[in-house]
């Protein structure tokens, strides 16, 4: 077999097993059940750090595969968390997973309104438009505070025990971990499923080279305003998943603050690729628990230095990295 | 007659609040149109020049008009060394590192700032000549205001017949224009370039200073003021003096009625109008060609 004909057949047999389970995929779902059983006094980060994997992933699914470069993804995660906290405060409606169904309705059908008119554009605009629409439902929710409690929020959420059995404790927050677990682990593999579809190809091609994506004659913006609904849906299912368990909502789910963060912790880890949000959530929200509250300063220009030096050399990621060093080494090996 | 000075009144604060928007902004949007960089960090620059102004007056007893060079040069001479080092790197890559980077860099400046400084707010001290009242004739307004007035139209006549006139500024509109055609001429994109970042950075260090009486001046400013930077550049399209000049006094005068006569919702109001125009064109109201 020629050296081209070689690479021709690995290439394929890439194509055909790349969304094959891989043999160290079911670690990171072990680590984060034994992080219920071996620092049960750390439930409450657990929970934290569920959520913002979750919101990371519906991220990763716009800007890592589609590559829309979204500013304001924390408009659809208070969407969520709005949804879920006006409908228990107001007596309307409570039951744990019937809401966050409708969580995800409502950051899905915003996703859905304002991606048909937002992606049309690119670059700055999109980036200045989607920044827009965020600050206005975070000015939206901050004005109307007869419904979302203004500027204080709702707080005291009377969330009804998840199948009428198990308690949502604010002190021992176990439920709440295990459920936050199950419901990222089933949108986990719907994002992955996505991922690996042909649908997600079009999205990468997309990503990769629009004009010619239009050329062969994919509907490219069909393909982003629904994937940027379905990503809106997950972001708003992670913002319910963090008002259920805190049993309150502000208007910190819908700020700068909160997109940025999320935007930091998927490069962080590596975007486009599915398991940049989990390690980019663990290695942030490890260091932000113990050095943001300590040190809040320092804390910040770590991380504007960290900021720099990935957008500057490490352009994918942690995950980025740990590749470029296997790569290096086995390449060594490969060529003695 | 009291409605005929009520408005008048409401148009010269907007005014004066535009002047400063504009002088912070013009830079941001003349680079952006150069380079296509997304630099969210144009308000830290701002910042360093409001602290540098604001400090050097305090400290060193220095006059306003001096402290306001002082501020302009350095922030200047500060912002020649980060392009060079850092911006010029990141020319062709990705949106996403461009806003990544400038992030990192508001992030590195406000934790440096609350570090050295101190996270309060830093009080501008006016000149006696500047404070208290003016008569215009009709209407009795702060001296203050009319002194930004005056000097926002000062600077952006100069920055007009600098741009429409001189050398260099029919090379940056050629730049803006087709920046491939005007390499090809030879224009030396990197050099105008440095100079323009340098120059912007320096417009805004003034906007800084002078603003600092009514926007405050504290470290959390270049996120505070980032969407109002944007908002600018963007309904006034990239790369254009006059059309950053017409968005800031829109912007600055719509603000001041809404405050007034919708004490609530203006915010609410000016991001809903902001996107309703980035739709309709998405080049700017005053953008000449697609972006």
């Amino acid at each position: 077999m020629t050296p081209t004909r070689l690479s021709e057949h690995v290439a394929a047999a890439d194509i055909v097993s790349r969304h094959r389970l891989r043999i160290w995929e079911p670690i990171p779902w072990i680590l984060l059940l034994a992080f219920y059983f071996v620092f049960p006094r750390y439930l409450g980060f657990g929970v934290e750090l569920l959520t913002m994997i979750l919101f990371a992933l519906s991220l990763d699914l716009a800007l890592g595969y589609a590559g829309i470069v979204t500013l304001g993804h924390a408009a659809f995660f208070g969407a969520g968390a709005y949804t879920v906290g006006m409908l228990a405060k107001h007596g309307i409606w409570n039951e744990p997973i019937t809401s966050l169904i409708l969580a995800a309705a409502m950051a899905g059908a915003i996703g859905l309104a304002s991606g048909l008119v937002l992606l049309r554009t690119t670059g700055l605009t999109l980036l200045m438009l989607t920044l827009c629409t965020m600050a206005l439902l975070e000015e939206a929710a901050n004005l109307g505070a007869q419904y979302t409690g203004g500027f204080d929020g709702l707080d005291n959420l009377p969330i009804p025990p998840l199948f009428g059995l198990f308690e949502f404790s604010p002190l021992y927050p176990k439920t709440q971990y295990l459920y936050c677990l199950a419901v990222l682990f089933l949108c986990f593999v719907l994002v992955r499923t996505l991922a690996y579809s042909p649908f997600g190809h079009s999205l990468t091609g997309i990503r990769e080279n629009t004009l010619r994506m239009h050329a062969v004659g994919a509907p490219v913006r069909w393909r982003l305003v629904t994937c940027y609904t379905i990503s809106a849906a997950i972001a708003g299912i992670a913002g319910g998943l963090w008002a259920q368990s805190n049993a309150y909502v502000n208007l910190s789910t819908l700020g700068l603050d909160r997109a940025a963060t999320v935007l930091i912790i998927l490069v962080l880890g590596g975007y486009g690729r599915i398991y940049g949000a989990f390690i980019g959530a663990v290695a942030y929200m490890a260091l932000s628990h113990f050095l943001a509250k300590a040190y809040p300063t320092a804390w910040q220009l770590g991380l504007g230095l960290l900021l720099v030096v990935i957008a500057l050399f490490a352009r994918n990621g942690i995950i980025g990295l740990w590749d470029q060093l296997t790569r290096r080494f086995f390449a060594k090996r490969a060529a003695p | 007659m009291i409605f005929d000075i009520d408005v008048a009144s409401m148009l010269l604060g907007g005014l004066a609040a535009g002047m400063v928007l504009f002088i912070v902004s013009v830079g941001l949007s003349v680079t952006m149109g150069l380079m296509g960089f997304v630099n969210l960090a144009h308000g830290a620059f701002a910042m360093l020049g409001g602290y540098v102004i604001v400090l050097s007056m305090r400290r060193w007893g220095l006059g306003f008009a001096p402290a306001l060079a002082l501020g302009f040069i350095v922030i200047a001479a500060v912002s020649v060394v980060f392009e060079r080092l850092l911006y010029a790197r990141l020319y062709r890559a990705a949106e996403l590192d461009q806003v990544l980077f400038s992030i990192g860099l508001v992030f590195i400046t406000i934790a440096a700032v609350t570090l050295l400084i101190g996270p309060e707010n830093q009080p501008l001290t006016l000149p006696d000549a500047l404070q208290g009242q003016i008569d215009l004739g009709i209407v009795h307004y702060r001296t203050y205001s009319i002194f930004l007035i005056v000097v926002g139209v000062v600077i952006v006549i100069s920055l007009w017949l600098g741009f429409e006139r001189t050398r260099m500024g029919a090379q940056i509109r050629a730049a803006v224009d087709n920046r491939r055609m005007a390499e090809s001429l030879g224009i030396n994109i990197g050099r105008l370039f440095t100079i323009t970042f340098a120059f912007g950075s320096g417009m805004a260090a003034l906007g800084g200073g002078l603003g600092a009486e009514f926007l405050g001046l504290d470290p959390q400013y270049p996120l505070k003021y980032l969407v109002f930077f944007l908002i600018v550049v963007a309904v006034g399209g990239l790369g254009r003096v006059t059309g950053v000049f017409y968005a800031s006094v829109l912007i600055g005068v719509l603000d001041f009625v809404l405050k007034k006569y919708l004490p609530q919702g203006g915010t609410l109001f000016i991001y809903a109008l902001t996107i309703l125009l980035l739709l309709w064109r998405p080049q700017g109201l005053f953008g000449g060609k697609s972006a």
